[in-house]
């Protein structure tokens, strides 16, 4: 098992570092370059989010987790932001309250599908938290059987 | 994140290159605009992402926004060469229904 924290700023040229610091951390479970992909997407994503939608571009903190246990990725990204009013209804697919920002909407589902795991806690005014996990090999064992 | 335009016949070529994320689009966004709107004359954009290292939903607003302005010039979009990774999302999302992959 190990563990790191980082806290950045919310700029988007920091979305690079995240998520290639995400890929690096998770190179000791021997990920396919599939699954560093989907990873880095994943994380892409919820950092994306905490920037354009938390901070609505003033300037805040984001606070990235990541724990590796046994061939399991845990990975926690959160901001101090805006939060979200109704999380169900933020999570359908194509569901924006920036479509004028050319924003499509598919950010969650993005997150969903490509990650074993996936939740998310937010309160509004408050901040949100989005937890995933990413389990590699899952496709070597399944295709295995 | 590099934007590249090239005209053949009737067809606007534009080649994306680098990663394609919140940080990047702003330039991407000015550059493709700029493209198109010196393409009188043709009739549809071929997007190339043969060089898209990385791509999140940031670009799929991307394409969406650009393929509604290709719409107003009455253009036809198409995609073209993206890598495995660009592909899954682009399906996911469904964008092929709106510029189909040549
Ligand atoms: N960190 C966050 N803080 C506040 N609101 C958020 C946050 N993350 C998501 N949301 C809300 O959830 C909605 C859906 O998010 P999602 O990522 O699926 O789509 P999007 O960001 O709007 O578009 P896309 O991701 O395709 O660019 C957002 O429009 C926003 O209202
Ligand atoms: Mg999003």
């Amino acid at each position: 098992m190990n563990e790191m924290y980082l806290k950045f700023l919310s700029r988007s040229e920091n979305e690079i570092f995240a998520r290639n610091v995400v890929a690096a951390f998770a190179l000791p479970l021997n990920p396919t370059l599939d699954e560093l992909s989907d990873v880095k997407t994943a994380v892409s994503e919820a950092v994306t989010n905490c920037i354009v939608h938390g901070y609505r571009g003033s300037e805040g903190w984001i606070l990235l987790k990541c724990k590796t246990e046994g061939d399991f990725l845990h990975i926690e990204i959160s901001d101090d932001g805006r939060g979200i009013e109704d999380v169900e209804q933020a999570l359908t697919p194509f569901y924006t309250t920036l479509p004028d920002e050319e924003r499509s909407g598919m950010g969650f589902t993005i997150m969903q599908t490509f990650m074993t795991a996936f939740s998310v806690q937010s309160e509004a005014g408050k901040g949100t938290k989005v937890r995933m996990s990413k389990q590699f090999g899952a496709k070597a064992t399944e295709d295995a059987r | 994140m590099r934007t590249q335009s090239a005209r053949m016949g009737d067809s606007l070529y534009i080649y994306l290159t680098g990663e394609l994320d919140e940080c990047t689009v702003s330039r991407a966004r000015e550059e493709a605009d700029n493209a198109i709107d010196r393409s009188t004359g043709c009739s549809r954009a071929i997007f190339n992402l043969a060089g898209v290292r990385f791509m999140d939903s940031t670009g799929i607003g991307f394409l969406i926004g650009r393929y509604k302005k290709l719409q107003r010039y009455g253009m036809r979009m198409y995609l073209e060469n993206p890598n495995p990774d660009a592909d899954k999302i682009l399906s996911l999302s469904g964008v092929y229904s709106l510029m189909p992959k040549l």
